[in-house]
């Protein structure tokens, strides 16, 4: 017989003590949640930075500086018959509206009694080359306004409105021929007095692209629309067909070889550069389709392209959550396989598909390089032309591609345009993230 | 009502389901080699067996939800009634709605109790308006011995109720499309002793109006809720008769091992 002793031998070392190995075991847990801590922190820091950087360079575009002017609209210049005949009133070209402005702006510098050596065409560089055009509009739109003096809020030039933010100085424009140092005087005693003011910029969100020469007048509204209409091409062809193609691969398509090949072309899809469905878009859509360039629904078709296989698989994933039993569960009843589905699995993985869709557009939001190459960089320099329904085959921009623009040209003014863009395409991609998690809430069941 | 009680332990000798021959495969594997059987009407009839030994995939094989497993083929004759359901005028919907099935684990669906019993008779047509649907759930509800817990509050979660009450409400879902045979799949393995004691004694009341098939791994389940009872192994049905005689003087040495514990 073994000899049993009345106490189980001491294994293990006391208890109190820690050993060598356990000491080396904590000691790399510990450095394990410093590199994770370290991480973090890293891209935290990367984060706050990002965001400094949008915010500090972009806020500024939502400011635009007004000139307040009282324009006398001499009927001499405009209407030389004083018959208020339109078509004579529009033969008058923006020039003929110069010197209008010249003599009004004359005339403030003397009513407010300001000191300058400047003369009325210096003066005029104060304002922007818009101006002429903003007043005639209203002249054309109204001709009973001709022979009266006229209030108008018109904008500042891109110069003044940089000085004004900071972003130019006196310095600075010792190598511009722009604007003189006497012009930044005059500037401060106008703001001083309240003729020059900051205001929000609504025409930013609101208007249309301008030319190199008036960045001033640039807004993303019209690029802002081509997004929107891409998206609702987006929206209304991936939703479905994403859709039905995956309850078609998880619900009822056989496990065979053919459907393993194209559930691997799905994930491959997925990882192709977005470049690729631009160029594929070029010559399936615009050079074999026909289709006209720059519009907003081919740009569509192209991002609808590329969001498939993101919508297939965040479909098929929510699908797949769906727990077996529930679909047994409507079998045993007696459904037939199509209402297991339409009745209970999908109401079940809806809060999936809704998340992996708004996903899916707000990647195809963002996404510029397949436009660029569809053309869908458009300089639409107007205003939206009437008619919603026009606007899925008009030529026009999206706001990724716009902001592409701007930050290509030369004037800094451009350039904060082009931050400003960025905050507004990420505020919608922040709206669309929301919308994710609010829906995924709203329909999230438990079983 | 209660003068049905004496037919206990009665068994009719109409038979309800026949089979001949049945093989099931799943790609490569042999699951099922020819099994003849004929499950008799208003009765219990208990598949018991080790695991694996294809129990429950015979009992799929009743009702056709091997159709739903991809590679698996089912060959051999089985008839309900003399109707060849594997013959391919069936339509495994319509099968369904007549043989009903319980899972192994509850399985409810996320919405009301209400509308987990009334989904099937609403599929199949059985009511004509909103007053039919709620006496066939009631009804349903009552045969399923859970009425009474659940009246308050039809409209709450069917998933908010303890196990053995979804297991109940699963019955009622099931027995709601006035199915002629219920089959069971090993319908207490997720429930504690007092919820299966519940749903024993309610398969005893199913008895009077349906032909109950249950697979079972608690021999003692198969001894107190049926009148016949078949023992599989690997694939072979090996033994099939009076429940009593099974237990007490089995005719197969596989049969005698397994009741008294030897394997399985």
């Amino acid at each position: 017989m073994t000899d049993i002793s009345n106490d189980t031998p001491a294994r293990h070392g006391a208890l109190l003590v820690t050993d060598a190995r356990t000491k080396r075991r904590n000691r790399a847990e510990t450095r394990f949640k410093a590199y994770g801590i370290t991480a973090l922190a890293i891209g935290m820091a990367f984060l706050a930075a990002l965001l400094w950087a949008i915010l500090s360079n972009g806020l500024t575009a939502f400011g635009q500086t007004y000139v307040q002017l009282d324009v006398p609209l001499l009927e001499e210049k405009l209407d030389k018959d004083g018959d208020r005949d339109p078509e004579k009133i529009a033969k008058v070209s923006t020039f003929g509206y110069k010197p209008l402005i010249e003599a009004a702006l004359t005339d403030l510098v003397a009513r407010e009694g300001i000191e300058t050596d400047l003369d009325g065409k210096a003066l005029t560089k104060i304002l922007s080359e818009s101006a002429a055009a903003k007043i005639r509009d209203r002249v054309l739109a109204n001709p009973e306004l001709i022979g009266r003096t006229v209030g108008f809020d018109l904008l500042a030039s891109s110069r003044v409105d940089g000085y004004l933010k900071g972003r130019v100085s006196r310095e600075s424009l010792a190598r511009d021929k722009n604007l003189d140092a006497a012009h930044l005087d005059l500037v401060d005693t106008l703001s001083d007095v309240g003729v020059v003011e900051k205001r929000f910029n609504w025409a930013f969100i609101t208007g249309a692209d301008a030319s190199d020469s008036r960045p001033e007048q640039a807004g993303i509204g019209v690029a802002m629309l081509g997004s929107f209409f891409m998206m609702m091409v987006v929206l209304a062809l991936s939703l479905p067909i994403g859709v039905a193609a995956s309850i078609y691969l998880e619900e009822f398509a056989p496990q065979n070889r053919l459907t393993d090949i194209i559930e691997v072309n799905i994930s491959n899809l997925a990882a192709v550069p977005s470049i690729v469905f631009g160029i594929l878009g070029l010559a399936v859509f615009i050079q074999f389709m026909h289709l006209p360039q720059s519009a907003p629904l081919v740009g569509g078709l192209v991002l609808t392209l590329m969001t498939l296989p993101t919508i297939i698989i965040s479909t098929r994933a929510a699908l797949k959550a769906v727990p077996p039993s529930i679909r047994d569960a409507a079998l045993g009843v007696g459904a037939s396989k199509m209402q297991a589905v339409t009745h209970h699995v999908l109401p079940l993985a809806m809060p999936g598909i809704l998340t992996g869709t708004i996903l899916g557009l707000a990647q195809a939001l963002g996404e510029t390089a397949p436009l660029l190459l569809i053309g869908m960089v458009g300089y639409i320099a107007t205003n939206y032309p009437d008619g919603v329904a026009e606007g899925f085959l008009s030529p026009n921009s999206a706001m990724p591609a716009q902001i592409y623009e701007w930050a290509k040209r030369a004037d800094p003014a451009f350039y904060e345009r082009a931050w400003g863009g960025i905050i507004v395409l990420l505020v919608f991609l922040l709206a669309m993230n929301l919308i994710a998690v609010l829906l995924r809430r709203r329909f999230e069941r438990r079983w | 009502m209660n003068d049905m009680r004496p037919m206990d332990n009665v068994v009719t000798d109409k038979t309800k389901i026949t089979a001949r021959d049945v093989h099931v495969h799943y790609g490569t594997t042999h699951a099922i080699k020819g099994v003849d059987v004929d499950i008799a009407d208003r009765t219990v009839t208990a598949f018991i067996g080790p695991s694996g030994c294809g129990k429950s995939t015979f009992l799929r094989c009743l009702n056709r939800m091997n159709d739903t497993i991809p590679g698996a083929v089912v060959t051999g004759k089985i008839r309900i009634d003399e109707a060849d359901i594997y013959d391919p005028c069936v339509d495994p919907v319509q099968l369904r709605a007549k043989v009903g099935m319980v899972f192994q684990k509850p399985n409810p669906f996320p919405k009301s109790i209400y509308d987990n019993v009334a989904y099937g008779p609403k599929i199949h047509g059985l009511a004509r308006n909103k007053a039919e649907l709620d006496d066939i759930v009631e009804k349903a509800l009552r045969r399923g011995a859970i009425w009474d817990e659940v009246k308050d509050r039809l409209h709450a979660p069917g998933t908010g109720l303890s196990g053995g009450q979804q297991q109940r409400l699963c019955i009622a879902r099931a027995v709601a499309t006035e199915p002629e045979i219920l089959l069971m799949d090993e319908p207490c393995s997720a429930l504690d002793p007092i919820a299966t004691a519940q749903v024993e004694e309610l398969i005893d009341e199913l008895r009077r109006n349906f032909s109950v098939v249950i697979v079972t791994h608690s021999m003692q389940q198969a001894a107190r809720v049926s009148q016949r009872t078949a023992f599989f192994h690997l694939g072979h049905l090996v033994e099939y008769g009076e429940t009593g005689k099974i237990f007490t003087n089995p005719e197969d040495s596989r049969t005698e091992s397994y009741i008294s514990g030897r394997i399985g």
